[in-house]
């Protein structure tokens, strides 16, 4: 009961008018920022920071967190409409959204989006409320094995979103891995892979360098290669009637994959070093394995638009905990957010919800009090970012494009970045037309950097020897998982092979 | 297409050999007492890559793949044409970003693609072609706080102006 003493103290502060108006600046602002390609929460956090010395920590953390927020939903608006994922906790967004966008859907995908949010969002906070300290211990066992494991459980559930041609899909996601590689060896400090001793290469190849070529140049030339100039642009028109019947189609098409999101999202979220990415993607790839119609999903599928928008909302919330309870930033923005912490003279830690109990139901609070703002928000802007789609396609495409290419140079500030996003658009353009699967590439290079290093620090604690990975209590079950689920699309095809022979 | 896959597969291959090559030049073994060398987790990935050329190149030996078993070509005169005008705008506008900043090559890309490809109206072209840059000036440069390239010194009068403005 203390408890909900503590949280109705929370809500009452998050509640109060200063506080309530950070939250909707900072969810607006978030939601704008996320929406565009190339900048995230990270960005927006980072930019606003110095702003919050103005007002006290708790009402600064309230609209840090309103804009992290703001910007978690605003990732799924340019997957959406753009078909560009502004942020790589975007990425499966794109793979039901854009095509529901293209089938004259997109206001349904933008309300699943919000929805799915709204739910995981809440779903996480209340398991934050309940059970954070318990949560937070149970992540400190979380060793390099286990996330490694965890890592592999993400490639095996999209080795089934390649599609049929195993091979191909496997190429794709070795691929990710090794652009991943590019750079420095993490662990040694020496040069690695880089290529035609370009030094360009020494920063390495980001995830958006990567995901805007495939995305936003790629697949854009290929669109407009394939419908040969006649682009007939979906004319989907809002009303305040045509939303209430979308949320009520979202709601029956999309609560599966919003549950999956939900829980899984906030379980891999909590855990250091995972965060929201993962937490997404395997939310999709759980979706899908465990749907009765696993064809819709890649095609528009109401679910396969909840899942990781759950999940990355879900995760986003998980994600604090260990900020919180531990000190540990389970992502780049709670790093930051860390970091303002420690300047408002607070200590994160175990400590914290002793000693500054105020602050952090304060906290607590406004994430419900954000999420409601964040919904309500998101949800008044929809017809906005739908009438983008309204343009014709000969205006649409060059500003895909120009976005694109400045959002690439906004992220990276580097020109040769800018030719890399232009040589990946043309190969994705060219690999496209011979079925070979990019979306694996572009997930792989985000979790690369997670997987690689935990993968070396795993065999250097066991000497070498790869039954770390088995005989460890929570590393063991999730290893054989990933197996299994790796195993099971090519048992399938082989089955397939033979009843056809 | 048939030849298109495989020549693509043959790029590809190539491609992964360089990459193991290239990955060997850090250890890809294990070093005791270190764990897996820098070059391990490459390497073994590039072998993969390898390997799954050598797979897809079985399959479309047996005519396994859509596009192993098509006599078409693989893009016919329209579609090339489509390709080069687009792919070629994209070139152009990176390769002017460095010489007239990139709101400048903003507003270059705007015009050759509303007019020349779009055949849009000129008030419409000139109108998004100059109002652009400038939106995206003031939400990255003053909003952001992100600089854009700003390209060769002629265009210094313009951004003196323009900050003046921000700040």
């Amino acid at each position: 009961m203390e408890v909900f003493s503590f949280l109705a103290d929370g809500i009452f502060l998050a509640l109060q008018p200063v506080n309530l108006a950070l939250i909707l600046i900072g969810v607006t602002v978030g939601l704008f920022i996320g929406a565009m390609p190339g900048l995230g929460s990270v960005n927006g956090v980072a930019i606003l920071l110095p702003i919050t010395f103005l007002v006290p920590p708790a009402s600064a953390i309230i609209f840090l967190a309103a804009i992290y927020y703001g910007a978690m939903y605003g990732g799924a608006i340019s997957s959406v409409t753009l078909g560009i994922p502004g942020a790589s906790t975007a990425v499966a967004t794109t793979f039901d959204g854009r095509p529901l966008a293209l089938q004259g859907r997109a206001s349904l995908a933008l309300v699943t989006a919000a929805l799915a949010s709204f739910v995981g969002g809440t779903v996480a906070t209340v398991f934050f409320t309940l059970f954070a300290p318990l949560l937070a211990s149970v992540a400190l066992n979380f060793g390099p094995p286990e996330i490694f494991a965890l890592m592999l459980l993400a490639f095996a559930t999209f080795v089934g979103l390649g599609g049929d041609d195993i091979p191909k899909t496997i190429f794709s996601i070795c691929f990710g891995l090794v652009l991943a590689t590019v750079g420095f060896d993490t662990i040694s400090g020496a040069p690695r892979l880089v290529l035609f001793d370009i030094q360009g290469f020494i920063r390495g190849i980001g995830f958006i360098v990567l995901a805007i070529g495939v995305y936003g140049i790629g697949e854009m030339l290929w669109t407009i290669e394939q419908t040969r100039g006649e682009i007939t642009t979906t004319n989907p028109k809002m009303t305040a009637k045509g939303l209430a019947s979308d949320a009520k189609e979202a709601v029956q098409r999309g609560w599966k994959g919003t549950w999956i999101g939900s829980i899984l999202g906030f379980f891999v979220g909590v855990l250091p070093a995972a965060g929201a990415t993962p937490g997404s993607l395997m939310s999709y790839g759980v979706a899908k394995i465990i749907s009765k119609t696993p064809h819709e999903y890649g095609n528009g599928s109401p679910d396969g638009v909840a899942a990781p928008e759950a999940a990355n909302n879900s995760a986003s919330t998980g994600a604090m905990l260990p900020m919180l309870t531990l000190g540990i930033p389970g992502s780049p923005t709670t790093a930051i957010l860390l970091g303002g912490m420690v300047i408002w003279g607070l200590t994160p830690g175990p400590r914290l919800f002793l000693d500054e109990s105020e602050f952090v139901w304060g906290l607590i609070g406004s994430f419900y009090v954000s999420n409601v703002a964040a919904v309500l928000i998101n949800l008044a802007f929809i017809p906005l970012f739908v009438w983008m789609l309204r343009m014709p396609f000969t205006i649409l495409a060059p500003l895909i494009f120009v976005l694109s290419i400045i959002g690439g140079f906004a992220a990276s500030r580097s020109m040769h970045d800018l030719w890399m996003i232009v040589i990946f658009g043309l190969g994705a353009f060219f690999l496209r037309k011979f079925d070979y699967p990019l979306a694996p590439a572009v997930l792989a290079i985000v979790l690369g950097p997670i997987a690689e290093p935990t993968l070396r620090q795993s065999l250097l604690l066991s000497s070498g020897d790869p039954s770390i990975f088995f005989i460890r209590p929570i590393a063991g079950p999730i290893t054989v998982i990933a197996i299994i689920l790796i195993l099971l699309p090519a048992l399938k095809l082989l089955r397939r092979n033979g009843r056809v022979s | 297409m048939r030849q298109g896959e495989i020549s693509l597969v043959g790029v590809l291959a190539l491609f992964s050999i360089y990459l193991m090559w290239k990955s060997a030049e850090l250890p890809i073994g294990y070093i005791p007492g270190q764990g897996p060398g820098g070059g391990f987790w490459p390497f073994w990935l590039s072998l993969g890559m390898l390997l799954s050329c050598v797979r897809i190149a079985w399959n479309w030996s047996r005519g396994k793949s859509p596009a192993s078993a098509s006599d078409q070509p693989l893009m016919d005169a329209f579609g090339w044409r489509t390709v080069m005008l687009v792919g070629g705008g994209v070139v152009g506008f990176v390769a002017l970003v460095p010489i007239v900043s990139m709101y400048g090559a903003v507003c270059l890309f705007m015009l050759y693609y509303l007019r020349f490809l779009g055949r849009h109206s000129w008030p419409l072209t000139l109108g998004l072609a100059l109002m652009l840059p400038f939106a995206l000036f003031f939400f990255f440069e003053g909003a952001m706080q992100i600089s854009m390239p700003q390209g060769l010194p002629f265009t210094q009068p313009f951004f003196d102006l323009m900050y003046d403005i921000i700040y």
